[in-house]
């Protein structure tokens, strides 16, 4: 919970709520991408992390 | 107030702490845990920092994190907004992992902690400060200027890849920034990964090798890849590169551009094409970064720079900035990659948020303490600890160690020297070092390929007296750091046969181009370390009694480990480094270990033991 509470204190800090929309599609669609595989290990890319 | 600052979770975990303000102890969790570039939660550092300090997690006022994760998130799904559909392979490869942990790295953060006390009140001693106002600040605040003008550059941080800062007293502001994806740290790796280098380890070597060829490529790249504006801000062609939607840092455009594929580390040779492209890629850089400082000069008239960030590493652009004298004096933070953000954010927690006065230390030093914040070890711990190793060992006299270890040096061979506080940052600044004698045509070859197991071509840097260096260097000030570049002072130099002048690329590298040849480059430059007998005495008295056989005030100076480990930190680390490698002679505090007295079965097979970057 205090996740979404400093998430939301960010896009208000940043005035980016736009984000917000395509932030939940992308999390939903992560989501997925997330429980269709086991593992969280990544090849280490540069930008990415 | 006692602060504790913390770079992890992407590259060189760290921590430093700070007591009102003095920088007590600072260390990369990679010597610890033996994994180089140890990304992990560093709980190793912590807890010798700590110790250090002798106190607790509970006497701790703040921890402050080294950069806002939830800004770098914004910048990857910015990012990816921008370049979709394109980027979906990257997309998918980064979610889980951010999804899964890097989001939540407040929780991380906290249940680590829990580790070191149960009850620490979160909520309000937990801070976090800007990527590159952390390196702003590892810049600044130990530097020993009043006012300086601060220029951060490395890959990227949250959004900011290029930052210019100034800094009066305790008080340090961003004034100026480049965003992601032009930056000139990223651009640096793209041609790392290009010519089959490690990305954010082998850039070094791309410096290294950069000598040997001609920057036949510079006005290509300018023309067709980089645009650089007047006061030094610059933008890349993404056209060309591949790290903002895939996952390699240049695509096939980029490769059609210079006329040759990437190269394979493991199976095409390093040819004169790829010194070719490392020297356009170095002049190239400083030619940014000259445009930059410059352009910082035009604009605040400052009489002192300070630099931080991974690019701040390439000394060769540092030694550039230092000889064209667009600056009074110039000061870089010797742990200028990401593991200096740990010190910076934790100077940064003292100075910004906190608001407490800053105290410069006067007579032109610097509050890095040479920069040994590492961990020591007492003379009878060290004897305890060889005696259970299995080492076979003399105590010495303080006298008769720097003798003998003189002699050995002078006698031509490698020897490991452990002394005192571990360095902070990527260099070993003479507490941890290989050394040996500069005036053997032979020791690049015999170091690099018996002692270090890696590629021929790589230099060595000079350890030269204070007061001397500007008899044998063409620089006259400090560089306590090697962070600096400077050519072989005239006198020392060899002038080349017509033959030899006709010789390209790396068959330059066995003619002797000085009478110091192992640590003069084939351009006859050299990384230069300054030794201090205020920051160094032990270091200081080697040097000045191998001056005192030989005349010769320089010894070479590589790091204490062989390829791909992270520099040694315990004296079993230096033991099994010297069982595992060619060093004849080792010295850890005041005990003297020779190679043929100890026993054959400890022997260790090293040379395999660790990945090349």
């Amino acid at each position: 919970m205090s996740f979404l509470l400093e998430l939301v204190a960010f896009l208000r800090a940043r005035k980016k709520y736009w984000l917000l929309p395509i932030l939940v599609m992308m999390v939903l669609f992560g989501g997925l991408i997330v429980l269709s595989q086991g593992s969280a290990v990544a090849p280490f890319i540069y930008t990415l992390f | 107030m006692k602060i504790l600052g913390l770079s992890a979770l992407y590259h060189d975990s760290a921590a430093a702490l700070i007591d009102d303000g003095i920088i007590v102890a600072a260390a990369q969790e990679e010597r610890f845990t033996r994994k180089k570039h140890d990304s992990a939660f560093p709980e190793n550092a912590i807890r010798y920092c700590l110790e250090q300090a002798g106190c607790t997690l509970a006497d701790v006022d703040y921890v402050v994190f080294y950069d806002k994760p939830f800004l770098k998130f914004e910048r990857l799904l910015e990012t990816y907004m921008s370049f979709a559909p394109r980027g979906f392979s990257s997309f998918k490869t980064a979610m889980p992992v951010w999804l899964k942990e890097k989001l939540f790295q407040k929780d991380l953060l906290r249940k680590e902690f829990k580790k070191f006390a149960t009850d620490f009140d979160w909520m309000n001693k937990l801070l976090f400060a800007e990527h590159h106002l952390s390196h702003a600040a590892s810049a600044f605040f130990p530097s020993p200027f009043e006012y300086a003008a601060v220029l951060t550059m490395d890959g990227v941080g949250e959004w900011t890849t290029t930052s210019l800062a100034m800094g009066s007293g305790n008080k340090l502001e961003i004034h100026k920034e480049l965003h992601f994806p032009h930056s000139l740290g990223l651009l640096y790796s793209a041609f790392t990964y290009y010519t089959g280098f490690k990305v954010n380890s082998g850039e070094y070597k791309v410096m290294g090798l950069a000598p040997y060829g001609e920057p036949k490529y510079t006005q290509l790249i300018l023309d067709k890849v980089v645009d650089v504006k007047d006061d030094g801000s610059f933008w890349l062609d993404q056209s060309y590169f591949d790290y903002c939607t895939g996952l390699t840092m240049t695509n096939q455009r980029f490769a059609d551009l210079f006329g040759q594929p990437v190269r394979r580390a493991d199976k095409d040779p390093l040819t004169q094409f790829h010194m070719d492209i490392a020297a356009s890629v170095q002049a190239v850089t400083e030619h940014v970064v000259l445009k930059l400082a410059r352009g910082i000069k035009k604009e605040t008239g400052a009489k002192n720079l300070c630099l931080a960030g991974g690019v701040a590493l390439n000394c060769v652009a540092n030694g550039k900035i230092l000889r064209e004298n667009i600056f009074d004096n110039i000061w870089i933070q010797p742990a200028a990659g990401d593991a200096g953000g740990a010190l910076g954010a934790a100077l940064a927690g003292y100075h910004i948020h906190k608001g407490l006065p800053r105290v410069v230390a006067g007579g032109g030093k610097d509050a890095m303490k040479g920069s040994y914040l590492g961990p020591a070890w007492e003379q009878s711990d060290i004897e305890r600890r060889l005696t259970e190793a299995g080492a076979k060992f003399t105590v010495l006299g303080d006298d008769e160690l720097i003798e003998q270890t003189a002699q050995a040096l002078a006698d031509e061979k490698a020897v490991g020297w452990m002394q005192g506080r571990m360095e902070f940052g990527p260099r070993a600044l003479g507490g941890r070092s290989i050394l040996g004698d500069p005036r053997s045509p032979t020791m690049q070859k015999v170091l690099n390929l018996k002692v270090k197991y890696r590629e021929s071509f790589r230099p060595f840097a000079p350890s030269v007296l204070r007061e001397d260096v500007a008899d044998w260097f063409e620089l006259d000030g400090d560089s306590p750091y090697m962070l600096l570049v400077a050519p072989v002072a005239e006198q020392h130099r060899r002038a080349m046969t017509e033959d030899e002048q006709k010789l390209f690329g790396i068959e330059k590298l066995n003619v002797p181009r000085s009478s110091i040849p192992a640590i003069t480059h084939v351009d006859y430059s050299a990384r230069i370390q300054t030794v201090h007998a205020d920051t160094n005495p032990r270091y200081h008295a080697l040097i000045s009694a191998f001056k005192g056989k030989t005349g010769c005030p320089v010894v070479v100076n590589t790091s204490f480990n062989v390829r791909g480990e992270p520099i040694v930190c315990t004296p079993e680390d230096a033991f099994r480094c010297f069982m595992g490698s060619e060093i004849e002679v080792l010295t850890v505090g005041n005990c003297f270990l020779k190679k043929e007295d100890q026993d054959e079965s400890l022997k260790l097979d090293y040379k395999n033991a660790f990945e090349l970057d």
